[in-house]
């Protein structure tokens, strides 16, 4: 027999593998009752108290429960596990009523105790659980001086200021209540073994494959509508969409803009939705040229933002009018126009200022939490300041290394960064950025120095204002002032978005950017 | 044999070393440190600082290669930041993962490798000849990364032949059957590159060979051609193409890289990729040196073969 005629029995054979594991992939499809969710990463942890992304909090909101929660397509507090709270007169003391026959997944009783080493473990450091932290947002609940149980159902928190952010904070994934027996049992592993009252229990973690979680059946709120749902971590975004596309996912989250018009059609359902996002530029207030009003002001016109959300970001954005997401609706200003994109008018400031041809440091990152397509809108916003005579040159850096220049503050480095924030209070973003108090070298995030003693007044008074209408107002006022004061150019507030496949049903999306899906139902 | 691989085992202690501190000095100069990476946007410059403390990773760097190195003696290779895992628990899971994508594109480049160029030497500048060295200098053109991408486009999205990404199905049975099909995709892809260098090189060495005497001789006794080719003269050409497949299989370890993050193959070199964005100092560390300390044990597995092959390179 010839060479030929081997290669020819190689090729049939081949070939006949190749007809055979296709035959057999016929029959592989996501079955019915368990939800393939494709995520952006692998989570950190499984540790509410210690993570801080997004990408993490999809996954927690469904296996841990919180004393109150957010109300299904609101920001506004609604009872969990505690069924009714009272606070003191001077807005000092909680007083929370527990639910009663709940236990953890691990068998554990939910009580006023579990409570307590819940918020010890994270606030006090000779807790002895305290070191499975590190808990990077404990500060959200820094104004907490006790926890005490009171009786076997009852829970009293004692702050040592009013602090009205603090029940949107107790429903944030980092007030989450977690079983003590685990904590207990797994130590510093409890992240990878978490247990929680949640919709879903925990059943398996493999490592960059899948976190598996299964329907918890004697759930208080209802046993969940799936069997199982498989949080599946895609870290590439072309992969992602494959896979959707290919039907080896049944929901995708963070549909990278430009694979939006993919999904068009009947076989998958795209949901979208405002939340509380804002994507804005520092500017380096303390020096350079951003020192003066007018040369901040002529910035937030000269930077076409329309064209930003519609052409770079395909329409998953919104132009940003001022610091507060729309998403806050109660404490929005539905006043504020956002700046209109009016070049001559910018380099009439710039003018004014006495700043034309000024050379600007601008800090860009590659990618990062919240940050959308940050390189891309780095050189249209750079293309739009040399427009009216600004000479832009950009510095880009990976997200860790980049927070490692900004966090620390822009002095002597750069005249403005890009930067975006996810919150769940209005309270929350301008307390920490805008503030004088919250200038890096006091532990705050106000890089480029902003300072102004009104909005410090303003955002003072609405943290400790027990009243939601006196808030508002408070809040509403600072907008305003912040928005004329220009410390930062106001860019775009992100629609977050989804897409499921046609044999979903029952899902929404939250302004909260939590991903609930204890009443989704797959066919 | 025994001293030569003795000598062979020592001769590898050195290299480790300097990779090592290589690796270490790389992690200990990049920019970004595992505080900020943990802490996410909420890094202010204090909590950075004390959580790098509780890391230990305020003790200068000479201090912190000797304990990681002394620790690394006797297995312990520490504690993932990011995952929260020992590090060498994290690298065994994943190098299974790694060993299986990178182990089945090594036998396929071999095997088609060397037979494409076998058949290409015996049949020099004829039909097979030309149409073996089209196909080859195409599959060495394409960018490994390139072709996956569209082999995912074509055969996961539009046919939906194989499932585009994973290494098994992520609810489900786990079977021999269900690897493959997740399999087949990656390595091919994984292979095209190192299967065209092997074919090149195979030719070559085959061409050599079937010009020596004893090749004559072999034909002139009355072996058949098909003896004369696949017997006598692919084994002494063997001889030039293993140390080829030494090289080739370094690659396809390497490359798996790319690979592994174009399907999100659940390996070692998706978790170094990760590793490195999350700053997991430890983990990178930990990840490069069990990779290097196996590319090293793979080369003398390989100088051992060709001793084998051939008695006089053991002097």
């Amino acid at each position: 027999m010839g060479v030929l005629n081997w290669t020819r029995r190689g090729v049939l054979a081949a070939g006949t593998a190749l007809a055979l594991s296709m035959g057999m992939q016929a029959e592989a499809q996501t079955p019915p009752g368990v939800l393939i969710v494709g995520q952006i990463a692998e989570p950190k942890a499984l540790d509410p108290a210690a993570v801080t992304a997004v990408n993490d909090f999809r996954i927690l909101m469904n296996v841990y429960d919180g004393l109150v929660r957010y109300k299904s397509g609101t920001l506004e507090v609604e009872p969990a596990l505690a069924t009714d709270w009272e606070i003191s007169e001077d807005g000092t003391e909680y007083t929370f009523t527990l639910r009663e026959g709940v236990s953890f997944h691990d068998g554990a009783p939910f009580n006023a105790e579990a409570v307590v080493f819940n918020f010890e473990r994270m606030l006090n450091e000779d807790h002895p659980y305290h070191d499975t932290g590190p808990f990077p947002l404990a500060f959200f609940f820094s104004a907490v001086e006790t926890v005490e149980a009171v009786d076997d159902l009852t829970v009293k928190f004692t702050l040592n200021a009013p602090y009205a952010p603090f029940l949107s904070n107790l429903a944030y994934p980092t007030g989450l209540i977690v079983s003590p027996a685990a904590v207990e049992q797994y130590g510093a592993d409890f992240g990878r073994n978490p247990s929680g009252t949640g919709p879903f229990t925990f059943a398996e973690w493999r490592s960059n494959e899948a976190v598996v979680v299964e329907a918890n059946p004697e759930y208080w709120d209802g046993a969940p509508g799936l069997q199982a749902v498989v949080f599946r971590p895609i870290t590439d975004a072309n992969t992602r969409t494959a896979e959707m596309l290919a039907g080896g996912i049944d929901m995708m989250v963070e549909v990278p803009p430009v694979a939006l018009s993919e999904f068009q059609g009947d076989t998958f359902q795209i949901f979208e939705q405002a939340g509380p996002h804002v994507w804005f530029l520092i500017l380096n207030a303390k020096e350079g040229p951003f020192a003066d009003k007018r040369v901040r002001q002529a910035a937030n016109y000269a930077i076409n933002k329309s064209a930003l959300v519609d052409d770079v970001l395909e329409g998953t954005a919104e132009v940003a009018a001022g610091p507060t997401p729309p998403a806050f609706a109660w404490a929005y200003n539905e006043a504020l126009e956002p700046y209109p994109y009016d070049p001559d008018k910018a380099k009439e400031l710039i003018a004014e200022a006495g700043a034309e041809g000024a050379e600007l440091t601008f800090y860009v990152t590659e990618g990062g939490s919240g940050m959308l397509d940050p390189i891309a809108m780095g050189t249209a916003i750079q293309a739009d300041l040399n427009a009216v005579g600004f000479d832009t040159r950009i510095e880009t850096y990976e997200w860790n290394t980049f927070l490692g220049q900004v966090n620390p503050g822009l002095e002597g480095k750069a005249d403005m960064a890009e930067m975006a924030w996810m919150t769940n209070d209005p309270d929350t973003l301008p307390f920490l950025a805008l503030r004088t108090d919250a200038w890096p070298d006091k532990g705050g995030f106000n890089s480029g120095y902003y300072s102004n003693p009104e909005v410090d007044t303003l955002l003072e008074e609405a943290r400790v204002a027990t009243d939601q209408d006196k808030r508002a107002e408070l809040y509403k006022e600072m907008q305003s002032i912040v928005q004329e004061d220009a410390p930062w150019v106001f860019v775009a507030n992100w629609k977050q978005n989804a897409v499921t496949s046609d044999r979903v049903e029952g899902f929404e999306l939250q302004p909260s950017f939590f991903l609930l899906l204890d009443d989704v139902v797959k066919n | 044999m025994g001293s030569y691989i003795l000598k062979r085992l020592v001769s590898a202690i050195p290299v480790l070393l300097g990779i090592t501190v290589i690796v270490f000095a790389i992690m200990a100069l990049i920019p970004g440190d595992p505080a900020t990476a943990i802490l996410g946007s909420y890094a202010t410059p204090e909590n950075v600082e004390k959580l790098n403390r509780d890391l230990g990773l305020d003790k200068p760097a000479v201090q912190r290669y000797f304990i990681w190195l002394f620790n690394m003696v006797q297995g312990d290779f520490g504690r993932s930041f990011s995952l929260n895992r020992p590090v060498l628990d994290e690298v065994l899971d994943r190098f299974g993962a790694t060993l299986v994508l990178a182990g089945t594109s090594f036998v396929l480049c071999s095997l088609i490798g060397v037979a494409a160029g076998v058949v290409s030497a015996a049949r020099q500048y004829g039909f097979a000849d030309k149409a073996i060295t089209f196909v080859v200098l195409l599959g060495i053109s394409i960018p490994s990364f390139f072709l996956g991408m569209m082999m995912i486009l074509i055969f996961a999205v539009q046919l939906r032949w194989f499932p585009a990404s994973g290494m098994w199905p992520i609810y489900g049975d786990r079977n021999l059957l269900v690897l493959l099909d997740h399999l087949l995709m990656p390595a091919l892809a994984l292979a095209v590159v190192a299967t065209g260098v092997v074919a090149r090189l195979s030719r070559s060495a085959m061409l050599e060979v079937l010009r020596q005497d004893y090749i004559r001789t072999a034909r002139a006794k009355g072996v058949p051609e098909r003896g004369v080719i696949w017997r006598h003269a692919l084994r002494a050409a063997m001889v030039s193409i293993i140390p080829v497949l030494g090289i080739q299989a370094g690659f396809v370890l390497s490359g798996a890289v790319y690979i592994e993050m174009v399907f999100q193959w659940p390996g070692v070199g998706r978790m170094l990729v990760d590793a490195i964005l999350k700053r997991d100092i430890l983990l990178v560390q930990g990840g490069v040196v069990f990779v290097a300390a196996c590319y090293v044990l793979f080369n003398i597995v390989v100088d051992v073969a060709q001793s084998l092959l051939d008695p006089r390179i053991k002097t």
